[in-house]
């Protein structure tokens, strides 16, 4: 278990933790199945991933994930209310288009839902903006201004705000460095020194 | 006409035929005493009988999903693309089975073929059978071939019908179901489409109410309409306008009514060829099934309801612009199996080819199909006993 989980993304090791055994799990922007193939041999988690790009689509097969083609800017209106216990996003808030629409609708339709995206308070981030001053670049955030599929870039007091202003609950939060670790010098400026937010979330 | 077979055909076919002499009563309530099923198989069976695929076939499809009849044959099976040696449906790993359904015209018993009762050909007395009365014969070929699970069922179309029907029919007698470019039934604007291309048959002075075959005639015009409505309906306005455009025939328009344009001389000889080789009767039957279907009518109109009772795994596809089989339709069944806790995968493949993209060589179709055949291959037990289970009829 521990060689799985050590292979498992950062971000998604941490999510782990939160999601129950023998739940059911909506993993929205799943990618190739990575975090539904660990919960589902390691945790009994059974689920959906949906995705839009045809090659991970075709990799969550390979992999042997139920994959569903469905962009996240259509809705999620199939899905009904409290259906699934953990509905998760991780790294896609930024690429969406009504991130705030998709965050309601993540908790109409889970019990409860995680939420993991890229800090634009980033210490590195901060820097850049001020030094270059050109809109950041790095190795999480590689795409020019003008290409990005990053559309709505936020920083950690950004998405507590939404939280606040919806009544959502903050039940856990965390945040990795650059090396995606979770160390504990991070905990003492969050919002300056994590780059990877990973909130968890309910009404 | 191959100058030699390729290396990724199943090579040279002979199709075979089983007589069944046990009576199949019909979902019409009409009753078939006997009967004759053609198929073809392609690929090895196991010891165990666990790696057969079954092939369920559309609306002009039948048994000949692959490779040849002989060196002579101008194209291979309807399904060539999909089935042989390293294609999706691996025949190096998996044996297939393809036959013509009941009330077909390629060799299984339907119109064309004699009524014990009269001595003369069915014709239009043939019954009109039912989607879960494909299902039921399929399933006896099945005991007869000692195939006591399928490691998938597979079909596009009216074949993916009849796969969503084996997977609550028979819940235990398959692993996977694989439903491609189809419906959980079909549409009103599906069925006015139907009406009107049996409206277009029954119509030919030469049908006859169905007993053309006494007169010694064929009702070719309109068997040729009803296919030429079919084919527009198959393709994509974009197709069209790629294959097509306004090209002309002629230099110049000729201010008559005859074909000028490209696009009526390609339906032309669609329709004339097809009329010659299809029966009109069949034609009518085929499309009862297909407005008939409705797997839900046994369970209050209830999708969700109705896919419970499966057992299998699924993967349904469906492409971007078939208009006929709308990807809606597919996500249909899609959201009843999340919503059933079913395994399901789905892939709304970009084609512009409107619903014959099933039938053609697309790489990203071919890639997620043979994926997850990749999954049916690894889902075959290494070697087991099963149970045997009865049928219900």
């Amino acid at each position: 278990m521990s060689q799985a989980l050590n292979n498992l993304r950062p971000d998604l090791s941490i999510i782990q933790h939160w999601v129950k055994p023998n739940s059911e799990v909506l993993d929205l922007g799943c990618g190739e199945g990575e975090l539904l193939s660990y919960l589902k041999a390691e945790k009994g988690v059974r689920g959906y991933g949906l995705e839009i790009n045809p090659d991970k689509i075709t990799q969550c097969i390979k992999n042997g994930i139920n994959v569903i083609e469905q962009n996240l800017d259509a809705g999620l209106a199939n899905f009904k209310d409290n259906s699934i216990d953990t509905v998760i996003m991780a790294q896609a808030l930024q690429a969406v288009q009504s991130p705030d629409v998709l965050v309601d609708e993540m908790l109409r339709i889970g019990n409860q839902a995680i939420v993991t995206f890229p800090n634009f308070g980033y210490w590195r981030t901060r820097l850049y903006l001020l030094l270059k001053g050109r809109m950041p670049m790095s190795e999480s955030l590689p795409y020019n201004w003008y290409d990005t599929p990053n559309i709505h870039l936020c920083t950690f007091k950004d998405f507590e705000q939404l939280c606040h202003s919806k009544g959502i609950r903050i039940l856990n939060k965390t945040v990795v460095d650059d090396q995606h670790n979770e160390h504990w010098s991070i905990g003492l400026w969050p919002s300056m020194l994590g780059e990877t937010a990973v909130y968890h979330i309910s009404r | 006409m191959p100058a030699q077979i390729p290396a990724d055909s199943v090579g040279i076919i002979s199709p075979k035929i089983q007589r069944f002499d046990k009576p199949l009563t019909l979902r019409s309530g009409r009753v078939l005493e006997s009967y004759e099923l053609i198929y073809e198989t392609y690929g090895e069976l196991n010891a165990d009988a666990s790696n057969a695929i079954l092939i369920c076939h559309a609306l002009s499809g039948d048994h000949h999903a692959a490779g040849y009849h002989s060196m002579d044959d101008k194209r291979p099976g309807w399904w060539d693309t999909c089935i042989g040696p390293g294609k999706a449906i691996d025949t190096t790993k998996f044996f297939v089975v393809c036959l013509n359904n009941l009330g077909g015209c390629s060799g299984s018993t339907g119109p064309t073929s004699i009524n014990p009762e009269t001595g003369k050909a069915y014709g239009p007395d043939f019954p009109i059978v039912a989607v879960r009365d494909w299902v039921r014969s399929q399933k006896r070929l099945a005991d007869f071939l000692n195939i006591q699970q399928w490691a998938a069922v597979v079909g596009g179309s009216l074949g993916g019908m009849q796969v969503l029907r084996w997977s609550i029919q028979y819940p235990e007698r398959l692993r996977h179901a694989l439903v491609i470019a189809s419906a959980p039934k079909l549409s009103a604007q599906n069925i006015a489409f139907n009406e009107v291309a049996r409206q277009a048959i029954s119509k030919d002075p030469d049908f006859h109410n169905g007993r053309y075959m006494d007169h010694g005639v064929v009702p070719k015009a309109g068997l040729s309409q009803a296919r030429m409505l079919g084919h527009l309906t198959y393709m994509s306005g974009d197709a069209m306008k790629e294959k097509f455009g306004r090209d002309l025939k002629a230099d110049e328009l000729s201010f008559s009514f005859t074909p000028e344009f490209q696009v009526e001389s390609y339906l032309h000889y669609q329709g004339q060829k097809f009329s010659t080789q299809f029966d009109a009767n069949t034609y009518m039957l085929m499309t009862k099934a297909l407005d008939y279907f409705d797997p839900t009518i046994d369970h209050d109109g209830d999708l969700v309801k109705c896919l419970s009772q499966a057992q299998c795994k699924f993967f349904v596809a469906s492409f971007t612009t078939d208009w006929r089989f709308a990807p809606e339709r597919s996500e249909e069944i899609v959201n009843a199996l999340m919503q059933a806790d079913k395994d399901v995968s789905y892939a709304c493949i970009e084609s512009e080819n409107g619903h014959d993209a099933f039938l053609l060589p697309i790489p990203r179709y071919l890639d997620v199909f043979s994926a997850y055949m990749g999954r049916v291959e690894a889902d075959i037990p290494a070697s087991s006993t099963r149970t045997q289970t009865g049928e219900s009829s």
